[in-house]
Formats: structure tokens, C-alpha cells, sequence
């Protein structure tokens, strides 16, 4: 197991590398002059020179393989370059939208979670009953519902409609304020969580009225593939045969499901729910542009609208760490779950 | 096979998608006939009425209403239909086309080429999709060809992994090494003995992608690097609408139709490839083989 992990490390710097050259293969397509931006630490540096002699000092019409090799070297030196889009530093842009988009995955991943596997398990205890086909067709209905357009409908209903129930962006204006004080600490950035450990429930429900609907927009597209999977395991754990001594011990069926079947069943749905999770960045760069929140979602579209080199660039280096890890991680649990699985 | 083809007409959901799909490709060849085009040289240019920006509710002359900057919806929504499906097909195809190659030269060959090409296949996965679709057509220049090529060039990954898997137990079967024995070449072994076992799963995985594909290129238009602005195509027409999802007080549901309207084509152009792929898995999936609980 030791030995596997090892590995799995070892391959982290070619992974991350295959990534860098992806990213700037594609980024090479761009004139030096819009490779300029990862290279401006202030925008007044571009007021009083030339863009050519710009160009030529930081090396723009070098091959790529140099350029990749310095910007490397600026990395190791904590230098991300200068983002466009968000008009500061790349790292320093980095650290702030970081917690919203954070926050916003923790919410979701509870709901997503906890709603496919229920309904999973809905459907499969109905088996090729009415109830299994609803949920199935909820489900389905669901994933072919683009998150744009949930979005935009559930914004109609309940900010224009239902007025103000649940807004877009993150605060409003009172709690934001509250936010900004003297008397609010920041601990995590994250509101929700900042609200409690301050003990302020205004601020706390506020949060709350603003992260409902983001959170259900990011839940609902996933749950056709988590009901779907749980559905299927269930489905053959519940024809195994300690299931079949379960039931003819004459434990109801009710306990059968819930303490023998689905446990086992829920094997596949955590490994794969695991790498869905690392996926959710997806589903972020939609949710936070519709509703207004300034994450890294939102960022990443504004990047690439912008050739913003030097975001895309730090974005991508934490997808892809983001990613070996949830895989990696992924792995472990799965031979810690099923002690059948072992990696030699 | 032809039992499992006959399941999935039987399967009252698969139907649906069928029905619907058909319905899809009637009004995709209708289009000229449902919404003659006012630009016939430019027909996936939508027409507008005007230049306001405020939209206008359904009738007087539009159907469907018109959206900002008065584009036609009725019009934008048929022809959008044809956008789906070439979209869809191209997007779908080519990718499938290159996962297969790619997929087979590494299981078939095996050793030293399975590895690299596999490790490529684990580096295109570790980029999340829409973001790197995002920057590539952002990259290449604003336009529907361009997001097609980003969303291939992030798209093929799976089917090399399928088709991978598949080669790999079908490889073993002893009819291809008596094929082998006979002395039949490698092009000969794959084109008759080994792709034509294992392409089936790809088929279906395809026909599963269509709706997802038909999702992530509108998603490009909504986020402004798809489509160019008044082209028929479902998802620009849904970020013209953003702006006006509060009505007047008094309406709070002014412009649904902004909304709504191509929000319908889309889900359910989607919905249809949904159902069919889904019925498909069921049929397909070997644990739902057998004797039922």
C-alpha cells in the first residue's frame, strides 16, 4: 500500500507538467503582445513603453520550452505574474476568490452526497415500480436541465417573483457591512463559517439566503449519475447471498437494506462520488457567473476571455493538484472500504 | 443484439427519447419551411425587429416573442435545432473517431505505447473540461467551429479508455489468436476480428454524449465564447435573456419567455438523447442482468 502511494506521488510532477505544456501549447496560438499580460506586475508599466521593447525584455518571441523553464523558475520563486482580470497579483487573487468557491463546494457536496445515494436507494427498493421509474425520470429530467437555465429560472421565482427570498451574490448589503467591520473577524473568508464562529446569526442567515439557490443549482445536475450508480450496486448487493441469510434470519426488510445491503453498496458510490466532487469546479465556473459570486469559477471565465496567461496558468496548476489528490485519495478509501482491493 | 434492440423499443421511456429525437430531426430538416430565413445566403442569422433591447412578449408577428435586441425567438429556437444537431453529430463523431485510434494502438500494442498514451489520457482528465474547452476557443477566436474543436480536443479521452478496456478482454478470445495462427495480419485482426467485438459500448457511450455535448457547447455561447452574437443557437439565445429574469413590479414574470422558450428546446433536446442512453445502460449493464429482486 506504502509502496503504492509512493508512486502514485512519483507521478505527481509529470502529471502536473503534462498539464503546463497542454496549457501553454494552447496559450503558444496567442501574439506576443497578449502573452504581454503575464508579464506586467502594474498596469502603469504599460503607460510610458513600447509594447515591442515590452515584448523583447521579457523574451515573448523565445520558444516555448524557454518560456515554460522561466515561468517554472518564477513559480519555485512564488512569482504567479500579474493577473488582468482581476487587476492584482495572480496569487494574491488566488487566495481571495479561493474561500468563496470553497464555500460554495462544501455546501453543495453535502446535498449531493446525501441526495443521490437516497435516491438511489429509492429507486432501487422499488425496483421496476412506479416510485423507481419517477425518481429515475426526476433524475434524468434533471441532468438534461443546463445549470444556466436552472439558474436563471430559480432567480426569476424566488429573487424576482418571491421578492428577494433568495438573491444573488453572496451578501447583502447590511451584512456585508457587518462583514467589513471592525468587530467581524475573518477567519476562513468563507461567510457561513466565519458568521458562526463570530456568533453573528444575521450575517449567518443572510449567507444562507444567498448560498441556497448557487448550491441547488450545482446539486441537481449530479444526482442522475450518483442514483444511477448506487442504484445498480444496491441492485446486486441486495441479490448476494448474506443478504438472502439476512433476510431468511427474518430481520425486516427495512433493516436488511440498511444495515447489511447498503452499506456494501455504497463501495462504488464513494469512489466515484470522490472524483465527482474534484469535478465540481466545473459546475462552478456556470453557477458563480450566473449568480454573481466572485470565486474562482467566475475568475477562470473572465481569464479566458482575457487571455489572462498568468490565471489560466495558476488555475490549471491547482485543477490538476486538486485532481491527482482527489484520485489518489479516491484509491486509499477504496482499499480501506473494501478489504478485497489491495495495490501491489 | 437484435433482442436488446427490440428491448429498447419496448421500454415505454426509450420510446419518448425515440419519438422525440425523430421530432428534433423534423423540425432540423423543416427549418426553411418553419422559418423561412430573411438573410437566405446567412440563414443561421437571426432576424431582428428593431434594435430595442427591451424584449417583446409572444405574438404580433413573433410567435415566440422576440429577446433582447429584438432577435426572433420562434426563429432562433428552429433554426438553434439545426445548430444542436450539427454541433452535437461533429462534436461526437470526431472525438469518438479519435478515442477509438488512440485507444486501440495502446491496448493493441501494448507495453511501452499503451503506457505513454495512457498517461496523455490521465493528463487530458486532470483539466477540468469546461475550463479548458473555455480557454481553447477563447484562444482560438470567438466562434461555433472553434468551439467545436475545444470541446473535441477535451472530449476524446473516454472513448480511448473504453474502447481500451474492451480491446484488451477481446484480445485474449481465441478466435483472434486462431486468426493470428492462420497467419492474418494486425490491420487484418483489428478491422475484422477485434473492433467489430468491441465498439458496440463506444456506440452507446456516443449516443449517451449527445445531449452533454449539446449542454457544454451551449454553455460556451452562454458564457460569450461560443457562438457570434445573433447566430441561431440555443445557448446564446439564454444569456440574451439574463438581463431579464426581474419583470416590472406588478409582473414579476414579464419576460419568461426569454427564458423558458429555448430553455424547453434545449432540455428536451437533451432530455430525448438522455432517455434513449439510459434505457440503452439498463439493457446493457450486466448487473441488471437475471433474476430480479
Amino acid at each position: 500500500m506504502l509502496a503504492y502511494i509512493s508512486r502514485r506521488f512519483l507521478i505527481i510532477p509529470f502529471v502536473l507538467m503534462g498539464i503546463l505544456l497542454i496549457i501553454f501549447g494552447m496559450l503558444q496560438l496567442l501574439s506576443p503582445q497578449q502573452k504581454l499580460a503575464t508579464f506586467i506586475r502594474s498596469p502603469s508599466e504599460l503607460k510610458n513603453t513600447e509594447v515591442e521593447v515590452l515584448v523583447e525584455k521579457y523574451g515573448l518571441n523565445d520558444p516555448v520550452w524557454v518560456r515554460l523553464g522561466r515561468w517554472l523558475n518564477d513559480v519555485i520563486h512564488f512569482n504567479f505574474g500579474y493577473s488582468e482580470s482581476a487587476s492584482m497579483p495572480a496569487a494574491e487573487a488566488f487566495l481571495q476568490y479561493f474561500p468563496v468557491s470553497m464555500e460554495l463546494a462544501l455546501w453543495s457536496a453535502l446535498p449531493i452526497i446525501l441526495g443521490g445515494i437516497w435516491l438511489g436507494t429509492v429507486s432501487a427498493v422499488n425496483h421496476n415500480n412506479v416510485i423507481d421509474h419517477l425518481t429515475r425520470v426526476f433524475a434524468i429530467v434533471g441532468w438534461s436541465l443546463p445549470s444556466f437555465v436552472a439558474g436563471l429560472l430559480l432567480l426569476m421565482l424566488f429573487y424576482g417573483g418571491l421578492v428577494n427570498w433568495f438573491p444573488p451574490g453572496r451578501l447583502g448589503l447590511d451584512a456585508s457591512s457587518i462583514v467589513q467591520s471592525q468587530s467581524f473577524t475573518r477567519f476562513t473568508n468563507m461567510n457561513t463559517i466565519d458568521a458562526i464562529l463570530n456568533w453573528n446569526w444575521f450575517v449567518f442567515w443572510d449567507a444562507v439566503k444567498h448560498i441556497i439557490l448557487p448550491a441547488i443549482v450545482m446539486s441537481y445536475v449530479r444526482w442522475a449519475m450518483l442514483l444511477r450508480i448506487m442504484r445498480s450496486s444496491l441492485l446486486e448487493t441486495l441479490r448476494k447471498d448474506f443478504v438472502t441469510t439476512a433476510r431468511s434470519k427474518g430481520l425486516e426488510e427495512s433493516k436488511v437494506i440498511k444495515k447489511h445491503a447498503r452499506r456494501n453498496a455504497l463501495i462504488p458510490v464513494v469512489t466515484i462520488g470522490g472524483i465527482y466532487l474534484a469535478f465540481l469546479i466545473n459546475g462552478l465556473v456556470v453557477t458563480e457567473t450566473i449568480f454573481n459570486w466572485n470565486g474562482l469559477g467566475r475568475w477562470a471565465v473572465r481569464a479566458a476571455q482575457q487571455y489572462d496567461t498568468s490565471s489560466l496558468l495558476l488555475f490549471a496548476l491547482f485543477n490538476g493538484v486538486l485532481l491527482v489528490f482527489a484520485n489518489l485519495s479516491v484509491d486509499i478509501l477504496y482499499a480501506y472500504l473494501d478489504p478485497r482491493v489491495t495495490y501491489d | 443484439m437484435k433482442k436488446k434492440i427490440i428491448k429498447l423499443f419496448k421500454n415505454p421511456l426509450s420510446l419518448i427519447g425515440l419519438v422525440l429525437v425523430l421530432s428534433f430531426i423534423g423540425i432540423g430538416i423543416s427549418a426553411p419551411w418553419l422559418a423561412p430565413p430573411k438573410y437566405p445566403s446567412e440563414p443561421y442569422r437571426i432576424p431582428r425587429d428593431g434594435w430595442s433591447s427591451i424584449p417583446k412578449a409572444p405574438g404580433q408577428g413573433h410567435v415566440f416573442g422576440t429577446t433582447e435586441g429584438q432577435y426572433d425567438i420562434f426563429y432562433g429556437v428552429i433554426w438553434g435545432t439545426r445548430t444542436a444537431f450539427r454541433v452535437s453529430l461533429l462534436v461526437v463523431g470526431l472525438s469518438s473517431v479519435i478515442g477509438v485510434f488512440i485507444g486501440t494502438l495502446a491496448a493493441f500494442y501494448g507495453g511501452a505505447i499503451d503506457e505513454v498514451l495512457m498517461r496523455i489520457v490521465d493528463v487530458f482528465y486532470s483539466i477540468p473540461y469546461l475550463v479548458a474547452a473555455m480557454v481553447l476557443t477563447a484562444v482560438l477566436g470567438r466562434g461555433l467551429n472553434n468551439a467545436m474543436i475545444a470541446l473535441i480536443a477535451f472530449g476524446w479521452m473516454a472513448y480511448a479508455r473504453l474502447i481500451r478496456g474492451n480491446i484488451l478482454s477481446v484480445k485474449e478470445e481465441e478466435y483472434v489468436s486462431a486468426a493470428d495462427a492462420v497467419g492474418a495480419g494486425d490491420f487484418r485482426i483489428l478491422s475484422r476480428h477485434i473492433l467489430p467485438n468491441s465498439i458496440f459500448p463506444v456506440l452507446i457511450q456516443a449516443s449517451m454524449n449527445m445531449g452533454t455535448i449539446v449542454i457544454a457547447a451551449a454553455t460556451l455561447s452562454f458564457l460569450g465564447v461560443g457562438a457570434p452574437t445573433g447566430y441561431a443557437d440555443w445557448g446564446q439565445m439564454i444569456s440574451f435573456a439574463r438581463n431579464w429574469i426581474l419583470g416590472t413590479s406588478g409582473s414579476p414574470f414579464q419576460y419568461w419567455y426569454t427564458v423558458v422558450i429555448p430553455g424547453i428546446a434545449i432540455t428536451f433536446f437533451c432530455l430525448s438523447w438522455n432517455l434513449i442512453g439510459d434505457a440503452f445502460r439498463d439493457i446493457m449493464d450486466p448487473k441488471m442482468q437475471g433474476g430480479g429482486v
